[in-house]
């Protein structure tokens, strides 16, 4: 593994045919590799993300970032992007399954893919990594604390985020979440809620919580950054994307 | 904890200072999530908003707890001082 990689803004087509921006990253080579469908936080399509895409590649993923946020702030700072498309209710549901199926064909039409993509999202994100992998047909899929899986965005929050329980028995493919003891959204009684319905309907998955981490501890820019489980949470994707995603 | 909920208010008749200058203002999103820049898990995030204008015409804040508090305070008073003035 040399961690060799190439990184660069494309264009892909989206949901409704709508032309979005997306970063690509993937490790040099003929291949043939996995692919990862990367969505990024409610932050936005912004450096952290980007870097965590990079990561992927260097561990030998194509992986593909699509900018949720292109048609509402084409060009515009990470940040003002998603001031406008929270200002605008957030990411409607079918758009985001739309974008994501587009950046699966992507990836599946590169001579160097090998087939198999997985989808993984942080935040905002896990929640629509599971819209999705409840969607489409993928190959892996990961959760990362995802909120508004078992109970919907409150009313008054202006976002419209319903609940995506009911849809666990479409669930596509495996399931690896890495969630925080100490996270209010969602909760862990919301996790173990999530977990039973997996059960119910005998879908493969796998979930960690780590003591001591709530919400966002992937991010390493910012406080709520937990070393232990952000480590041990990417030793966990590693694994689960070699076994499926290889 | 990423809280989604923002509140929205009109802001009909105001303006805001941007890197470009000046510019009317049309909205606010009001919300306690995670901020871009200040170091904290949460803050108090205010965004004054020209949507006509695009994504750029918007001047932030993150403001800690108390802050938020206390900004929100003094404006319901200066508020208050100007209607017993008559001048609101």
């Amino acid at each position: 593994m040399t961690h060799d990689i190439t990184a660069r803004t494309i264009t892909i087509p989206g949901a409704h045919g709508d032309d979005i921006e997306a970063y690509l990253a993937e490790p040099l080579g003929a291949g043939p590799f996995g692919g990862v469908v990367q969505i990024h936080h409610m932050p936005g399509y912004d450096r952290s993300s980007k870097e965590i895409a990079r990561r992927f590649a260097a561990d030998g993923y194509i992986t593909l970032l699509p900018n949720l946020y292109s048609r509402e702030a084409p060009g515009a700072a990470p940040d003002d992007a998603a001031a406008t498309a929270r200002a605008k209710g957030g990411v409607p549901d079918d758009r985001l399954v739309g974008d994501v199926a587009a950046a699966v064909s992507y990836i599946k039409s590169l001579p160097t893919s090998n087939g198999k993509v997985g989808c993984i999202g942080h935040c905002s994100g896990g929640r629509q990594t599971f819209l999705a992998a409840t969607s489409l047909d993928l190959d892996a899929a990961v959760d990362c604390y995802g909120g508004a899986v078992v109970t919907a965005a409150p009313p008054e929050s202006g976002l419209n985020m319903p609940s995506l329980l009911g849809r666990t028995k479409d669930l596509s493919c495996p399931l690896l979440g890495l969630f925080g003891d100490d996270d209010k959204f969602p909760t862990p009684d919301e996790v173990k809620r999530l977990e039973q319905e997996l059960q119910a309907h005998s879908k493969t998955y796998e979930f960690h919580s780590y003591p001591g981490a709530g919400h966002a501890f992937f991010c390493v820019d910012r406080p709520s950054y937990r070393v232990e489980a952000a480590l041990d949470g990417y030793k966990q994707i590693g694994a689960f994307f070699a076994r499926y995603l290889a | 904890m990423c809280t989604y909920q923002t509140e929205r208010v009109g802001l009909e008749g105001s303006s805001a200072k941007g890197p470009q200058g000046w510019f009317s203002v049309t909205s606010a999103s009001v919300y306690f999530d995670h901020p871009v820049h200040a170091p904290a898990d949460h803050t108090l995030n205010i965004d004054l908003l020209n949507e006509a204008m695009g994504p750029g015409a918007r001047v932030a804040m993150e403001l800690g707890p108390d802050a938020a508090e206390a900004l929100a305070h003094a404006i319901l008073r200066a508020v208050s001082m100007a209607r017993s003035l008559e001048i609101y």
